[in-house]
Parts: structure tokens; C-alpha cells; sequence
């Protein structure tokens, strides 16, 4: 890969390192695909409206505030430490939503970054260090998070819990 | 006494019970003004008892946490305490999946809150 990679190349879809099962076999209800401007409040505007199509089709509260957290920390991650604040630079989120699975891939311009590098939060030395602890909510709330590997993309993905 | 945009404050004798006007406590501008409020209770106002009360709050980000954790730190340094207490389940598991519960005192209601000091 050309370093740094243009704009065109870091934004390109997910789909292309992304197994083909998860994408193609199952009927997805919803899809959205996205470029948004470098900024929270246009990354809420696509948040909200993803969280909207789940509660539409019923999913549980618990659910909708995993969704909701772990598309913040990876927003705030992409736009914070990925696109370096640069207004100039953009982010891509692309969603499909399944009867019983939701799939969320963001995707930032930046140089990306090795997640095993990211230090443990939860050490007692390392409790007041601001650093880990949004990947580490991003790994608990949803069922499946993944970077490609420039680490500029994070796929993630929740299983629907029924209702019981 | 300091005005606040993001905070309102209870006074029960010597307790500063703080609830958040934000029903969601999230990274953007008003994070840090809602950071810099907390901090000026305890260097500003001199508040050594804080009761923080999430019972309006439904959704927050570790940006929220670390206000808390240099908060807490804060506190300490003063010799106060600090108490949280009203967190809906969803959030508590935000603090114990980054074992901040081990960090914070988290009491189920205000009275138990203010009861431990």
C-alpha cells in the first residue's frame, strides 16, 4: 500500500478484507453507507439514525445503549485520534442491519494504529491514564469488534439479545 | 457562590449533593465545562463532601470517566469524599467493565450516599 494512503484508498468500503459471508449471504433489513465531515455532531446525526432503525425493529434498551456507546467511543476515536481533529478529513461509517445482527464499520483518514499496543486500562497504575478504556467498552458492549490492518477502520458487531 | 450551567447543586447540611442537567454525558465542548464545574466545587468552593447523583443521567462515554477518575483525584487531595450514587444499571456496568467501581464509592440511593460520611 502507498504511504500515506489518499483519500480515496483510506476511505475505500470495508468490504474488501471483510470475510464475504458477513456481508453478502444474510438479507439485511436496512444498510446505510456514509462520508461524513470530521466532526461529533455529524457522526451523532448517523448514530441516532441507526439507533432509530433498532428500536423500530425492537431491540431491547440494554441493546440500544451498547450500540450507542460503542459508536461513540469509535467515532470519538476516528475523529480525535485517527483524523487528528483535522476538519479537513472525513469518515465513512457503513451500517447493515439484519433481522438479528447489526454491523457497523468507521473508518478513518489517519495512519491507524496497532490496538494490541493500547495499554490495559483497568491496571491500578494505569487507572487515571485517559488511554483504552473506549476500545475495551467498544469489546464489551458489542458481540464482535475487529480493525483492519492499518488500523485506520474498526468493524463491529452486535447480536440481537431476545426478549425472554 | 459560583453559578453553573451544567450542574445543580443540593446543599443537606454539609453535603453538596450534584445532580447533571445533561441527560448525556458525552465528548464535545461541553464535557470540559462540565469537567472545569466539578473541579471548581472542590478548588473554587471548597466543597470537601460531594454526592455525585446520576439519577437524570442515562447515557455516558469514558470521556465522562475521566473527568471523573481527575475529579476523584482532585477530592483527595483536599481531603474530602466523594460518593456517587443513582447509576442505572447499564452505566454501573460501564464502571465495573473498566473497574472504576473498585475506585469510586457507588451507593444505590442518595440517602445511602449521604449516610456513609
Amino acid at each position: 500500500m502507498r504511504w500515506p494512503p489518499s483519500d480515496r484508498e483510506a476511505l475505500e468500503p470495508a468490504s474488501h478484507w471483510v470475510k464475504p459471508t458477513s456481508m453478502c449471504e444474510e438479507p439485511w433489513i436496512w444498510q446505510c453507507d456514509r462520508v461524513i465531515p470530521n466532526r461529533a455532531d455529524e457522526g451523532r446525526r448517523v448514530q441516532e439514525e441507526i439507533l432509530q432503525k433498532l428500536q423500530q425493529q425492537h431491540w431491547i434498551e440494554g441493546d440500544l445503549f451498547g450500540v450507542r456507546l460503542a459508536m461513540e467511543e469509535a467515532l470519538v476515536n476516528a475523529i480525535k485520534h485517527g483524523n487528528a481533529r483535522d476538519p479537513s478529513k472525513q469518515i465513512r461509517i457503513a451500517c447493515q442491519l439484519f433481522r438479528n445482527r447489526l454491523r457497523i464499520e468507521i473508518t478513518d483518514q489517519g495512519r491507524g494504529f496497532d490496538p494490541a499496543q493500547v495499554p490495559d486500562p483497568t491496571k491500578p497504575e494505569r487507572l487515571d491514564c485517559p488511554c483504552g478504556r473506549g476500545i475495551m467498552l467498544m469489546r464489551s458492549f458489542m458481540s464482535r469488534v475487529e480493525f483492519n490492518e492499518l488500523g485506520n477502520q474498526v468493524a463491529m458487531e452486535k447480536t440481537r439479545t431476545r426478549k425472554t | 457562590m459560583t453559578a453553573y450551567r451544567h450542574l445543580a447543586i443540593n446543599e443537606v447540611e454539609d453535603v453538596a449533593v450534584v445532580h447533571f442537567r445533561n441527560r448525556r454525558i458525552v465528548e464535545d465542548l461541553n464535557i470540559q465545562e462540565l469537567g472545569q464545574e466539578l473541579f471548581q466545587l472542590v478548588e473554587t468552593d471548597q466543597r470537601k463532601k460531594l454526592v455525585l447523583n446520576f439519577s437524570s443521567v442515562d447515557f455516558l462515554s469514558s470521556a465522562a470517566l475521566g473527568k471523573l477518575i481527575t475529579l476523584d483525584k482532585k477530592v483527595k487531595a483536599h481531603n474530602g469524599a466523594l460518593r456517587l450514587c443513582c447509576i442505572r444499571s447499564e452505566i454501573f456496568e460501564v464502571f465495573k467493565i473498566t473497574k472504576l467501581d473498585r475506585l469510586f464509592d457507588i451507593r444505590k440511593d442518595e440517602a445511602d450516599a449521604l449516610a456513609a460520611f
